[in-house]
C-alpha cells in the first residue's frame, strides 16, 4: 500500500515486453556495497533516509540498533554483518522497511536503486560455488541485462537476527 | 533447510498469491474460529451448571443451539469430522433438551468430551487449516450408545416421539441456517441468490452467535434470547490489533502533550497557555478511555477454572465447589492473559494439595465439599486476586522437615523461622510437601515458576495458611502495564527507563564520599547504607560499555539508584539521573529478546528510542540474584543476621544510680516486674517463685530496689529483665525500663562498651557475662 514511497526512480521494465501469460515481479532494489539486490516489492513497506538509531548494547552485531518510525519501535539490521560483508564507517545509510512475521524490520543499505519488474525466464538458483554464509540469505538471482539481481529471502534475514 | 536449492517452481509456489475465493473462505473459517471458541467456552460453563441443575431446559436449549450452530457451519464449511462429531452430539442433546432423558455424569462426560473434540478440531484447523488425523471415532460411538442405551429403556412409543421431536427440531431452526449461510455468503462478497433476503442484514449485522441463536423463531428459552438481543445491539466486536494501534497512538499523544505541556510552561501567551491545558485534560481522559477498552472481567481468566476443578477433583475423588466473588473486576487484557496459567497452576495446586478427601474432612468436622473461593477486588490502584481454600492449610511442620531434608535450610535455621517464613519457602524452585506425587502436581515445579511468571508482569504473590483452615494466596498485579511511570538514567550517552516499582531511593555521593563510602569486598563494590551493605552494580559495565573499574580507581561523584529485585536489594550506578516520565512500553523484537536487560523499549519525548532495564534480568546478570535460589535463600538468611548486628534493637534502663545503661533486646526473654515482699533470700542470693520455679535474682549494680537500699526512695516492685542462662531462667534486676530503641552500632562503639544513645552516654551491658559473673561469684549452681 505504500509502494510510492519506493519508486523513487520510477518503474522500468528490464527487458522487451512479452504480452504472454508469464507474470512480472515487481522488485525494490538497493546496493550493498557494490552487489545489486532486490526484496519483492510487496514485503516493502516503505523506504526512507537515514534515520537517528539507538544503540543496544548487549545485542548481536547484526542489530544495529533501534528507531522510531512514527511511533513503532523497529530494529535496524546491518545487512553487510548479515552477508559476512567487511564493515564500513558510513553514517549515512538508507533504510528499507521490510514487513515481516513479527512487524516491520528495517534493513540498512548503502543506496536505493529502481523497482524493476523482471520475468521468471531470467530466473536462476544459485551456483553451487557460492559461499554458505550468503547462500543462506539469498532465494536465487534474476539475471539482468547489465548485470545480476540477487533476491534476499527476507524470512531468512530476520531469522538470523533472531 | 540450510542451503536449499531454490528452483524456479519453488519460487513460483512461494509466490503464487491466492485467489481472491480462497481468501474468503479463510476469512470465514476464522469467523468461525472466533465464534466456536467463544461458545465453547459458554459450553463448558453450561455443562457444568447443568451437572447441578439436571433439569434446566432454558440451559439445555441454549447448549443444543450452540452445538447445532456449529454442526450448521461445519456442514457448509465442509468439515466432515466436526459436522460428525457435533452431530452425534446434537442426537443426544435433543431427548435432554426435551426431556426425554436425564443428565447423568456419565452422559456429562461425553459431552464434555465432545466440546473437547470440537476444540481440537478447530484448533487443527486453526493451525494447519485442515481438521487434523484424528476421526473421534471411539467417542462418536459413546455418544450413539449414550444415546441408545438410553433410547432402548424407553418404550417404542417414545422412541418414536423423540424421533419426530429431532425432526421438529431441526425443522425449527431452518431459518437460522439460512441466516448463517446468507451471513456467510455476503462475506465471502459473491453474493448468491439468498432464499431469505429479509433475514440476512439482521444476520450479518449481529454477529455473535448468541445473537443468531436469536434471530431463531423458535420458542424454546425465549428469555435467553432475548437478553441476548440487547448484550448484541450495545456492544460492538473489535479487533485486538486495532485496540493496541489506538493504545499506542494514545501513548503517543501523551507524549506529545508531555513536550507541549512543557512548552508551554514557559509561554507567555495566554490563549497557548489555556489550549495547552486544554489539550492536557483531554488527552488524559482519551488515556483513560482507551485504556478502558482493554479492560476485559476477570471472569474470562476464571471461566475455565469450574472445568479444570471439576475433572481434577473427580481425579483425586474430592468434592471441590467453586466460588467466585468479583468476578467483574477489571484488568488490562495482557495481564489478563499472563495470569491464566498461574491461576491455573494456582488452582489445580489448592485442589490436590489444599482440599482433603471427603472422609478426612469429614473427620475434621469440615462439611464433606470443600470450598475453593476465588475473589478479585481493586485496592490501592492495584488488582488483588485471592484464592482462597477451606482444606488442611500448609504444615509448617512439614515444609520444615522438607526444607531441611532438600538442604534449603539448616535445621538451626528452620528452627527459627516463624511460620509465615516457613510457608513462604514453597515458593522457591524444586519445593513439593506433595506426599505423593501426582500427574497433577508434586514434582517440585510450579510455584516459583508461578512466582516469577507473576513477579514479571509487576505483581507479588503472598501465601497465607492456617493450619487445618485452608490457605490464602493473594496476587497484586497492576490494572495495565501498558504506560507506567518510570526512573530516566543516563549511561554511556543514552538513555535508559527504569520501571518505578523497582525503585527504592536515589543516592548521591560527591567527590571524596565517592572514594570513601565505596567500600570492597575482594573486587566486588559495596556501599554501607544506613548500616546495610548495598552491593553495587555498574551499569555501563554490565551492558558491556566498559570493563570492569579497577578497585583504586578514583571515582567523581556517583549515582546509585536503590532497586529492590525479589527480596533482595542493590545499587545500580549510573552517570546521571535525569528525570522521571510516564513512559509507554514497546515490546523488543525476537532478535533482542533474548537479552535479560531489557524488558522493552519506549519512545522518549523528543523521538528518540529507549530501552527500558529489566531490574530482575540485570540483578540475574550480576549476581546480585543467585541462579540458584535455594542457595540464595541461605545467604539471605545470613545477610539477615549480619544486617541485625549492624542495627538493633536496644532496651534501655536506668540503673537505681540513675546510670543510663542499655540490653541488646534480642538477649531478653521477658520484662517482668515482681513484687519486693516476694524476694526471698537464700545463703547469699535473691531468689523470686516465678512460674513454679524458682528464680535467681541479680543485680546490675548490687541493689535490689527498695529491698536492701536507700531507704529514701521506697519502692514496692521491682523491674526484671528475664534472661535465659544455657537453659535456666535468670532475672536481672534493673531499675528502670526507659525506651526501647533501634540504634545502629559501630566497631569502636563495641570495644569501648559505651555508645550515645538519646544524647546520653550509655554502658552497653553484655547479658552473658554479667549473669555468668555474678553466679560464679555466689558460687550457684
Amino acid at each position: 500500500m505504500q509502494t510510492e514511497n519506493v519508486s523513487s526512480g520510477g518503474t522500468k521494465q528490464s527487458s522487451g515486453t512479452n504480452q504472454s501469460n508469464r507474470e512480472l515481479k515487481s522488485y525494490c532494489t538497493f546496493r550493498v556495497d557494490d552487489l545489486l539486490f532486490g526484496v519483492e516489492v510487496r514485503e516493502v513497506q516503505e523506504v526512507i533516509r537515514s534515520h537517528p538509531t539507538t544503540s543496544i548494547p548487549l545485542a548481536p552485531a547484526l542489530v544495529s540498533g533501534l528507531m522510531n518510525l512514527r511511533g513503532q519501535i523497529v530494529s535496524a539490521l546491518d545487512l553487510r554483518h548479515a552477508l559476512g560483508l567487511p564493515s564500513e564507517e558510513n553514517t549515512d545509510l538508507m533504510n528499507v522497511v521490510i514487513r515481516s512475521s513479527e512487524g516491520p524490520i528495517s534493513l540498512l543499505v548503502n543506496e536505493i536503486g529502481d523497482v524493476v519488474e523482471v520475468e521468471d525466464t531470467r530466473y536462476e538458483p544459485l551456483p553451487e560455488t557460492l559461499q554458505s554464509e550468503q547462500r543462506e540469505l539469498l532465494r536465487g538471482a534474476f539475471k539482468l541485462d547489465d548485470r545480476l539481481l540477487l533476491i534476499l529471502d527476507t524470512a531468512r534475514v530476520t531469522r538470523v537476527a533472531a | 533447510m540450510r542451503g536449499r536449492r531454490c528452483t524456479p517452481q519453488m519460487l513460483d509456489e512461494s509466490f503464487e498469491s491466492r485467489s481472491a475465493t480462497v481468501e474468503g473462505m479463510d476469512e470465514i473459517i476464522n469467523e468461525f474460529l472466533v465464534e466456536s471458541y467463544e461458545s465453547l467456552d459458554r459450553l463448558d460453563g453450561d455443562l457444568l451448571a447443568l451437572e447441578d441443575a439436571p433439569d434446566d431446559r432454558d440451559r439445555l436449549a441454549s447448549i443444543f443451539r450452540t452445538v447445532h450452530t456449529i454442526k450448521g457451519t461445519s456442514g457448509f464449511l465442509a468439515l466432515p469430522k466436526l459436522e460428525r462429531v457435533a452431530h452425534v452430539g446434537e442426537n443426544l442433546l435433543v431427548p435432554l433438551r426435551d426431556g426425554e432423558l436425564r443428565l447423568n455424569q456419565e452422559i456429562a462426560d461425553s459431552l464434555l468430551e465432545m466440546v473437547d473434540a470440537i476444540r481440537q478440531i478447530l484448533s487443527s484447523l486453526e493451525a494447519s487449516g485442515d481438521e487434523g488425523g484424528d476421526d473421534f471415532a471411539t467417542l462418536v460411538e459413546r455418544l450413539q450408545n449414550a444415546l441408545h442405551a438410553e433410547a432402548a429403556a424407553e418404550d417404542a412409543s417414545a422412541e418414536t416421539k423423540s424421533a419426530t421431536e429431532e425432526d421438529a427440531g431441526d425443522d425449527a431452526i431452518e431459518p437460522e441456517q439460512v441466516a448463517e449461510a446468507a451471513d456467510v455468503a455476503d462475506e465471502s462478497a459473491t453474493p448468491p441468490e439468498t432464499p431469505t433476503p429479509a433475514v440476512a442484514p439482521e444476520a450479518k449485522k449481529e454477529n455473535t452467535p448468541a445473537a443468531k441463536a436469536a434471530t431463531k423463531p423458535a420458542s424454546s428459552g425465549s428469555e435467553g434470547s432475548e437478553r441476548s438481543q440487547s448484550v448484541a445491539d450495545s456492544t460492538v466486536r473489535i479487533d485486538v490489533c486495532l485496540l493496541d494501534r489506538l493504545m499506542n497512538l494514545v501513548g503517543e499523544l501523551v507524549l506529545a502533550r508531555n513536550q507541549i505541556v512543557q512548552f508551554s510552561s514557559s509561554a507567555e501567551d495566554a490563549a497557548m497557555i489555556a489550549a495547552s491545558q486544554r489539550l492536557n485534560l483531554v488527552t488524559t481522559e482519551l488515556q483513560e478511555g482507551v485504556m478502558k477498552t482493554r479492560m476485559q472481567p476477570i471472569r474470562n481468566a476464571w471461566n475455565k477454572l469450574p472445568r479444570v476443578v471439576r475433572d481434577l477433583s473427580l481425579s483425586c475423588g474430592k468434592k471441590v465447589d467453586v466460588q467466585m466473588e468479583g468476578a467483574d473486576t477489571e484488568l488490562d487484557k495482557t495481564i489478563l492473559e499472563a495470569i491464566k496459567d498461574p491461576l491455573t497452576h494456582i488452582v489445580r495446586n489448592s485442589v490436590d494439595h489444599g482440599i482433603e478427601a471427603p472422609d478426612v474432612r469429614v473427620e475434621a468436622g469440615k462439611p464433606e465439599t470443600g470450598v475453593l473461593l476465588l475473589r478479585a477486588f481493586h485496592e490501592g490502584g492495584q488488582v488483588n486476586i485471592e484464592i482462597v481454600d477451606d482444606g488442611g492449610g500448609i504444615s509448617s511442620e512439614r515444609v520444615r522437615a522438607k526444607a531441611v531434608e532438600k538442604g534449603m535450610v539448616t535445621p538451626e535455621q528452620a528452627d527459627s523461622m516463624t511460620d509465615r517464613e516457613l510457608t513462604n519457602l514453597i515458593l522457591l524452585p524444586g519445593f513439593s510437601t506433595a506426599q505423593q506425587v501426582t500427574n497433577v502436581s508434586g514434582r517440585g515445579v510450579g510455584m516459583d515458576v508461578v512466582k516469577t511468571n507473576i513477579e514479571r508482569i509487576g505483581g507479588t504473590l503472598e501465601i497465607q495458611s492456617k493450619p487445618g483452615n485452608g490457605t490464602t494466596l493473594r496476587i497484586k498485579i497492576p490494572l495495565t502495564l501498558a504506560i507506567v511511570p518510570a526512573l530516566i538514567v543516563t549511561t554511556g550517552g543514552e538513555k535508559y527507563a527504569i520501571p518505578q516499582v523497582s525503585l527504592l531511593e536515589l543516592v548521591r555521593l560527591d567527590g571524596q564520599r565517592a572514594n570513601d563510602e565505596i567500600e570492597h569486598i575482594h573486587d566486588v563494590p559495596v556501599h554501607r547504607l544506613r548500616g546495610n551493605l548495598l552491593p553495587l552494580v555498574y551499569l555501563d559495565e554490565q551492558l558491556g560499555l566498559r570493563s570492569p573499574r579497577q578497585r583504586h580507581e578514583p571515582r567523581e561523584s556517583v549515582n546509585i539508584v536503590v532497586l529492590q529485585a525479589e527480596d533482595r536489594q542493590f545499587g545500580l550506578v549510573v552517570d546521571s539521573i535525569t528525570d522521571t516520565q510516564e513512559i509507554v512500553v514497546k515490546p523488543l523484537g525476537q532478535h533482542l529478546k533474548a537479552i535479560s536487560a531489557y524488558a522493552g523499549a519506549t519512545i522518549m519525548g523528543d523521538g528518540t528510542v529507549s530501552l527500558i532495564l529489566d531490574v530482575i534480568g540485570i540483578a540475574q546478570k550480576s549476581s546480585v540474584l543467585a541462579e540458584h535460589r535455594d542457595r540464595s535463600l541461605k545467604n539471605d538468611r545470613a545477610a539477615a543476621a549480619t544486617a541485625t548486628e549492624d542495627t538493633e534493637s536496644l532496651l534501655l534502663i536506668d540503673s537505681a544510680q540513675g546510670t543510663r545503661a542499655a540490653i541488646r533486646l534480642s538477649s531478653v526473654a521477658r520484662l517482668e516486674e515482681f513484687a519486693v515482699s516476694d524476694i526471698e533470700q537464700t545463703g547469699q542470693s535473691h531468689v523470686v517463685q516465678y512460674r513454679g520455679q524458682i528464680l535467681p535474682l541479680i543485680s546490675m549494680d548490687g541493689h535490689f530496689g527498695g529491698f536492701d537500699s536507700d531507704p529514701s526512695q521506697p519502692t514496692e516492685s521491682i523491674h526484671t529483665v528475664v534472661y535465659n542462662h544455657n537453659g535456666e531462667s535468670v532475672g536481672v534486676v534493673v531499675g528502670k525500663i526507659v525506651d526501647i530503641v533501634r540504634h545502629a552500632n559501630s566497631v569502636s562503639e563495641e570495644s569501648s562498651g559505651r555508645s550515645v544513645i538519646q544524647q546520653r552516654v550509655t554502658e552497653m551491658v553484655d547479658l552473658e557475662s554479667l549473669v555468668s559473673r555474678s553466679l560464679a561469684s555466689q558460687g550457684a549452681w
